[in-house]
């Protein structure tokens, strides 16, 4: 089946559990199925399948999770986590680079996504895993192009700031000045 | 500490504009569209050039874009079978039903 991969991997990461998971799958592929009179020939058949998921879940799922509906994470600095490992030239070397990529390995990267709020963790999702563009996600999320911007902007810089622990637990950051 | 000390590139030595005429906080900030592919042909090979003549902010683009390679590796879950398979009878049922 076309897509399931990839719409089950977003499934775990919004619901953050299989079973949830399954059921917006399969709920996602029986509303595409039943609307599919509606799809337009031509048209971003994936964009139109992430709609259904990201609606169906924010719609059914989330107010079962008791999350309130509106999170906001706090606004750091740009290339967050860069800075903090970035040497007197300003620069990371590769070898530096390749130890926090190899720290923030495993399950740390799911479990500091999952940590971020609904909004941000969904456009983070649909850009940097999924791929789609500004104006797909648009579509996807109903909102205007702006606001997929600002919402990616913020959302990734939380996910670097939700991924600082992991390296420093590595002992690879001596935490900046308090 | 000051948090907005952190604002510009703190330990960036360039904080003038560069010979190419981009001023390095421009470019950090140009650098999220620069790896979604959003910028404008002629933008991109502004900020591209800008890139590779000056060392930090290539050294962040690098970081960045491995950052973002590594979270979409990872972020990948295998797909149950029986999944698959209940997904296909749900579907049946439902072309069944139709019919």
């Amino acid at each position: 089946m076309e897509f399931m991969a990839p719409l089950y991997s977003a499934a775990m990461r919004m619901t953050r559990n299989a079973s949830d998971a399954e059921d917006l799958v399969q709920e996602t592929y029986l509303k595409a199925y039943r609307s599919f009179g509606g799809f337009e020939q031509g048209t971003n058949l994936r964009a139109w399948l992430y709609r259904i998921l990201t609606n169906t879940y924010i719609n059914e799922y989330r107010a079962r999770q008791r999350r309130p509906e509106i999170e906001d994470v706090e606004d750091v600095e740009d290339l967050y986590l860069y800075r903090r490992f970035a040497g007197v030239d300003g620069t990371v070397s590769p070898s530096a680079e390749e130890e926090v990529i190899r720290a923030i390995h495993d399950d740390a990267i799911k479990s500091a996504l999952e940590s971020l709020p609904d909004t941000y963790r969904i456009a983070v999702m649909l850009s940097d895993i999924e791929g789609f563009s500004y104006k797909e996600m648009a579509e996807i999320l109903e909102i205007p192009p702006g606001t997929v911007m600002s919402r990616l902007h913020r959302g990734r810089k939380a996910l670097q700031k939700a991924l600082l622990p992991y390296a420093e637990a590595k002992g690879l950051i001596t935490p900046v000045s308090p | 500490m000051n948090e907005s000390d952190d604002s510009t590139m703190s330990q960036h030595p360039m904080n003038a504009t560069s010979p190419d005429g981009v001023d390095c906080d421009e470019a950090v900030h140009a650098l999220y569209h620069y790896l979604d592919g959003e910028l404008t042909d002629e933008r991109r090979a502004v900020i591209s050039l800008h890139l590779d003549q000056c060392a930090p902010c290539g050294s962040a683009a690098h970081f960045e874009s491995e950052l973002r390679r590594i979270v979409a590796d990872q972020c990948t879950d295998r797909v149950p079978q029986s999944l698959i398979e209940r997904v296909a009878a749900a579907i049946n049922e439902e072309e069944r039903h139709g019919n």
